[in-house]
């Protein structure tokens, strides 16, 4: 039981770090869903049809949904704000009606077969691309990130190549996205197309809004505590997208920017201020 | 020893810029040699920023070439005309203001870019990096102020910054828009050291202002713009005292007070 919500948690905390991932260089995702349904719809065709073993599945699963997000990305990367949200959840629509309409894949009847991911996976997957962000968040990349969400004219004028920037955050959005997927199917076994509804895509943002969007713990936060509070508190269940509601207006008028709002130094920032 | 002529680091060539049926920049040519400090001056509307703005690759060309250092940069994409070697700052401040000084100007060291991947999951604080960010950041005497927050800065050190954060690229040739927009005169009088201090570090200089002061002590040329055409060049005393100019400036003649 208990091991059943860490396993969700986990999900929903690689899906949410995947549209922060996205986020880094200042757009909004809400195709988070139709990547998580690529990989895992894609995984699934790998075992189950093909016989792989689960990890090469796995990491082939996550650079497919990255080469959609590519292929995606590079004519949409160019709109702003609500015009690629529209596509991105246009995006999300499509996937899901695309996998009803595979009759190889099971159609709206569902995909099943896919077996082998426990908790152990999905905490690895956690570990690994939690170690990964955070040392990102270090270096140099984070700051070129941070200035193409700042201002992409300025950031282009000092020789950063803003589109090559934005279609890498999405393309690892998306490559995180179809592991998480790939572990999700792998792990409930039988998966079908609702399973990646757009209310999915559209719940993993607002984790991400809720914990805050300026480090990589406020994803943790919004994704740990909208997942484990509605299994524990079970009024919480019921419901849900009022609470969730709820707490997200209360959120944008009490701390507009998350729950951890500040900023992650740069090791330059540290070690000067050391040195005094 | 034989005289070599100086070389041309930026030719352009019978630019034209229109937005619908305006004419913002037409029929413009310039060369700007290495070594030189230009001065662009003009009324409101002239041309000067978009001229930048066409240098730049902000805006298209409608028309004509821009070379830069013997390539050929005319609507290229922003990013690899910068990388080129061509550095600006904005007219209005444009900082990253949620980042600190010092990080300002690290994220516009080029190095990044040479080898982006290995750069995932580097560290900020080679001393070589650090070293090359301190030294532009000191020589617009904002080194003090390296940790504050770009937010935090006072007027006359954001612009600083902007100009610090363009010389963090190592620039050949560094385009200012108005730096001493909004200054007074002792804030003037400081940039003015300033940017005599950095003309070392670039090869050349276009400066955009209507400071006739700061013109006047830094310009080894200045070139006058009106409706987007170059109404004249030469010494800046040539130049202010153009007649085409003073009517540019003050309007027809029985407009003129003093």
């Amino acid at each position: 039981m208990i091991a059943d919500h860490l396993f969700f948690a986990g999900i929903n905390l690689l899906l949410a770090w995947s549209v922060y991932v996205v986020l880094l260089s200042g757009n909004l995702s809400f195709a988070q869903g139709a990547f998580m349904a690529l990989g895992c719809y894609c995984a699934g065709v790998l075992t189950v049809k093909l016989g792989w073993t689960l990890l090469p599945s796995v990491l082939l699963a996550g650079s497919f949904s990255a080469l959609i997000a590519t292929i995606v990305g590079y004519p949409t990367l160019r709109l702003k704000g609500i015009y690629l949200i529209l596509v991105t959840l246009g995006l999300t629509v499509c996937v899901r009606v695309l996998l009803e309409n595979f009759k190889f894949i099971g159609g709206v009847g569902g995909f099943g077969g896919m077996k082998g991911a426990d908790l152990t996976w999905v905490l690895m997957a956690v570990l690994i691309f939690g170690t990964l962000l955070y040392f990102f968040s270090r270096g140099p990349m984070q700051l070129v990130c941070d200035a193409v969400r700042e201002d992409e004219l300025v950031a282009a004028s000092l020789g950063i190549n803003v589109v090559a920037t934005k279609l890498a955050t999405f393309a690892v959005g998306a490559f995180i996205a179809g592991v998480a997927g790939a572990l999700y199917g792998h792990y409930m076994n039988f998966v079908r197309p609702e399973n990646f509804d757009v209310l999915l895509s559209i719940y993993v943002v607002l984790y991400v809004v809720l914990g805050g969007v300026n480090n990589m713990w406020g994803p943790v936060v919004g994704a740990l505590i909208m997942t484990l509070l509605p299994e524990y508190i079970r009024i919480l269940a019921e419901w849900r997208p009022s609470v969730f509601g709820l707490s997200i207006l209360l959120i944008l008028l009490l701390r507009p920017q998350g729950i951890l709002r500040f900023r992650m130094s740069t090791q330059s920032s540290k070690e000067l201020l050391r040195h005094g | 020893m034989v005289e070599t002529s100086p070389k041309k680091l930026l030719v352009i060539q019978h630019l034209n810029k229109n937005f619908g049926g305006i004419h913002a920049i037409k029929d413009f040519n310039l060369d700007v040699n290495s070594g030189d400090l230009i001065g662009i001056i003009g009324p409101n509307g002239a041309g000067k920023t978009a001229l930048l703005n066409t240098i730049t690759g902000f805006y298209r060309a409608n028309a004509g070439q821009v070379f830069f250092d013997e390539i050929e940069i005319t609507n290229a994409s922003i990013h690899d005309i910068a990388l080129l070697g061509v550095g600006r700052t904005f007219q209005n401040i444009r900082l990253f203001k949620r980042m600190s000084v010092l990080e300002n100007v690290m994220v516009a060291r080029k190095q990044i870019f040479k080898r982006p991947v290995l750069q995932l999951f580097n560290r900020l604080d080679h001393e070589a990096d650090l070293e090359r960010a301190m030294d532009c950041l000191s020589m617009l005497n904002l080194s003090d102020k390296a940790s504050k927050s770009a937010a935090s800065l006072s007027y006359g050190d954001a612009r600083r910054l902007e100009i610090a954060r363009a010389l963090t690229g190592e620039p050949k040739m560094l385009l200012l828009d108005e730096p001493a927009a909004g200054m007074n005169e002792t804030e003037t009088n400081e940039l003015i050291e300033d940017i005599q201090l950095i003309r070392s570090k670039v090869s050349s200089i276009v400066l955009i202002e209507h400071d006739m002061n700061l013109i006047r002590s830094l310009s080894d040329r200045v070139v006058a713009m009106d409706f987007g055409l170059k109404i004249c060049e030469g010494s800046a005393n040539e130049v202010l005292t153009h007649p085409e100019v003073m009517s540019a400036y003050l309007g027809e003649d029985e407009y003129v007070i003093a």
